[in-house]
């Protein structure tokens, strides 16, 4: 009985060491040498994996901050200055200073609500609508109001306003800028916070003529360039009928703001001025903008 | 009696404008002609401002492959060369002319007598199909030169035309039939010598007896024209279906017709291919139905090219009623709405089909209970259920993978689907994302 058991845990030991040893060998073999640092800085990581870095995910973004061993022209918007100290200190290289973003909804329609021209019943999708036709308010370039940006928001910190255009939520945009990417139309633009978050951008894409984007929009932006004259630091520019304001060029003067005859340019988070109440901008009193009979837009 | 194969549905067919012979629009003081109006590039202009134009002079040239001329329908001075506005809102290439009165190109044979005998070479005929700006107008308009210039390697061995009009409401292929059967049977003899095939069939569904019994009657003093009963059902006149009821061949997924030897053109080219090559006139008219459930009258006209659709509306019916819920451009089932009364029509529109408010809305949309309505419906035999599932979780490369390219967008599957999901939407979505992945990739 004694002798039975005996043979069988010899034999059972005999098989462990040997399968220790053909173990020990495959793993010495096929070895993969990690950095451990990898694993140390994806952990500072905000690991929400939104791909704003332009790279696959947080870890692949620790990866390649590992293999070039600095942080030249890698940034994780989510996790801002505070991440990017952290991970410089790991890597002990100097930090990567970024001037902190927030996405713009750059569309302010007049002809949302009861004022839209037609009616769509279709898919509720920005892309698809966008291949269908110029949209509810009639404005070829202007937001389609389905919510491509909403869905694509990991932060939470999109959605739909009153008057059918995306609101963004300051303190929760991390500029990763899923939302500029699934818009269709590319409204949504990444701008510099400004100081004390105080910013003044240029409400409108649309690079119709003049009379055309009027009649597309009462808010449009016509292209007429009284802010490019006004603008003492040559930071706005009128290029396809549109005007842009250079962020980097910017001081926030806000003159291009008073001379806008359309209310297009929109500053955001000024104080009110003691002598004109304008602040937050209501939108000046709009055109009259015809509108066409209610056509509604299946397909 | 033929059908294809797979899938299909029978919406209500509403032909109430059957009766109502052609009439001729009279034009309007000032036309607008888009240089977009085919499948493709669009056309150079080749006139200014203040030019003096005739009908039927050339004011847009094809500079590209894929593009075809674009002529002047009506006679004037050019007003200015600038943008419109199409159907949809979108901003598209122009030419406006100032109407003064209706003067034609001597070249154009504008007497009534009917000109049987065509003495021209095949690549002659083709040629002329080019300069005159023929596009397919059974909705795509796929320039006819092209589809008729058969690759190397590649032999045509039918012909077959689509006379089907299997969307509800349209009725001017059957108009056209009944009132222009000779220059039809001309039309396809035309087409049939420029492909060098023995014959031609016309596939035309039987719920219009007369236009069968009228073509079969014509087509008797033509050599090598066949006609072809159908049975009704939708999308019977969709390039590859056809091509399944009439020759029973099926035409591989990413392929083209010609690659089964088969060439398909709609009826309304053959006619507009009879007057270009006969006749020296271009294409800048188009037949058009007026038509509605809930308008005074129903109307089929012929439309100088470039008409606005207010024009139209105003001078068949007045006014729109009040009940209008949308005006489609095509039928109701693969017609797109019309946003902006103002554009002007282009080659290729079939039809203004007024729908009332009640029938316009779509109902609401609900669960998926799995019932595989939209798959048995499919006649291209996929499963738009599924595709609807990959094109929400972006899975476009599993989409491409269960041929989400195939989909002819004919609305079956929407049209088929209990829950009232936007099947058709979804998946030309997904044909988008796909689309976009492959030029990504290249």
């Amino acid at each position: 009985m004694t002798h039975d058991i005996l043979i069988a845990v010899l034999i059972l030991g005999a098989l462990g060491v040997l399968f220790a040893v053909v173990l020990y060998i495959v793993a010495q073999k096929f070895k993969v040498v990690e950095d451990p640092l990898i694993d140390e800085v994806a952990e500072v990581l905000p690991g929400a994996n939104c791909g704003g870095c332009g790279k696959a995910g947080c870890r692949a973004f620790a990866e390649a901050c590992v293999a070039q061993g600095n942080m030249e022209g890698l940034r994780c918007a989510p996790g801002g200055d505070a991440v990017a100290a952290k991970v410089a200190e790991l890597l002990g290289c100097a930090v990567a200073q970024g001037e902190p973003q927030v996405a713009v909804v750059r569309c302010n329609p007049a002809n949302c609500g009861e004022k839209r021209k037609s009616n769509y019943d279709g898919l509720r999708s920005c892309a698809f609508q966008a291949t269908v036709y110029t949209g509810e308010g009639g404005c070829p370039f202007g937001c389609l109001g389905c919510g491509d940006c909403v869905a694509a928001c990991q932060f939470d910190a999109i959605h739909m306003g009153a008057n059918g255009v995306p609101v963004v939520d300051e303190e929760k945009c991390t500029a990763c800028g899923a939302c500029a990417k699934a818009c269709p139309r590319r409204i949504i633009e990444l701008r510099p916070k400004g100081k004390m978050n105080r910013r003044v951008y240029v409400s409108c894409v649309n690079k119709e003529k003049g009379a055309e984007a009027r009649k597309s929009c009462g808010n449009a932006c016509i292209g007429c360039g009284k802010c490019e004259k006004a603008c003492p630091f040559d930071a706005v520019h009128v290029t396809d009928n549109v005007a842009y304001i250079d962020p980097t060029k910017c001081k926030s003067c806000r003159k291009c703001v008073v001379e806008c005859p359309t209310g297009a340019i929109h500053d955001v988070n000024f104080p009110a001025p003691a002598k004109k109440p304008e602040a937050p901008k209501p939108a000046p009193e709009k055109l009259e903008v015809p509108v066409a009979e209610k056509v509604e837009v299946k397909q | 009696m033929r059908t294809f194969r797979m899938g299909g549905v029978h919406p209500e067919e509403n032909k109430i404008s059957n009766d109502a012979a052609i009439e001729v629009m009279p034009v309007g003081k000032q036309m607008v002609v888009l240089m977009n109006q085919h499948l493709g590039a669009p056309a150079t202009p080749v006139v200014q401002k203040g030019d003096k134009v005739k009908v039927g002079q050339l004011i847009g040239e094809a500079q590209t492959f894929m593009c075809a001329n674009v002529h002047s329908p009506v006679s004037g001075t050019v007003l200015k060369v600038d943008t419109c506005k199409d159907a949809f809102g979108l901003s598209k290439p122009a030419v406006y002319i100032t109407v003064e009165g209706d003067e034609w190109m001597e070249t154009i044979d504008r007497t009534p007598d009917i000109k049987r005998e065509c003495t021209l070479e095949p690549k002659e005929i083709v040629a002329k199909l080019k300069e005159m700006g023929i596009v397919g107008l059974g909705g795509a308009t796929f320039p006819t030169h092209i589809k008729y210039s058969i690759p190397e390697g590649k032999k045509a061995e039918y012909l077959i035309v689509n006379a089907a009009e299997c969307e509800p409401y349209l009725t001017s292929d059957y108009r056209v039939m009944m009132e222009h059967a000779e220059e039809v049977c001309i039309g396809v003899s035309i087409l049939r010598k420029a492909l060098g095939v023995p014959n031609a069939y016309i596939g035309i569904e039987s719920n219009k007896p007369l236009a069968i019994a009228k073509m079969q009657e014509m087509a008797k003093g033509f050599e090598g024209i066949i006609i072809e009963p159908l049975k009704v059902k939708y999308p019977q006149g969709a390039e590859k279906q056809l091509i399944n009821a009439v020759t029973g061949r099926k035409v591989p997924s990413g392929k083209l017709p010609i690659d089964v030897g088969c060439v398909v053109s709609n009826l309304g080219s053959c006619f507009a291919v009879y007057e270009a090559i006969q006749k020296n006139k271009p294409l800048i008219e188009n037949i058009l139905t007026v038509t509605g459930k809930e308008l005074p009258s129903q109307h089929n006209y012929v439309v100088r090219i470039g008409t606005t659709y207010n024009e139209i509306i105003s001078h068949s019916i007045g006014q729109l009623p009040e009940t209008t819920g949308k005006v489609i451009s095509g039928g109701t089932m693969m017609g797109k709405a019309v946003v902006n009364l103002d554009a002007p029509t282009v080659k290729g529109n079939s039809s203004v089909l007024v729908i009332g408010e009640k029938e316009a809305r779509r109902a609401e949309e609900t669960n998926c209970i799995r019932c595989g309505k939209c798959m048995h419906a499919c006649p291209m035999g996929l499963e738009p259920y599924l595709f609807s599932a990959l094109v929400k979780n972006n899975k476009v490369e599993e989409a491409k993978a269960h041929n989400i390219l195939d989909c002819i967008e004919c609305g079956c599957c929407f049209f088929s689907c209990p829950a009232n999901k936007p099947l058709t939407d979804e998946i030309r979505l997904g044909k988008n994302k796909v689309r976009a992945m492959m030029a990504a990739k290249k």
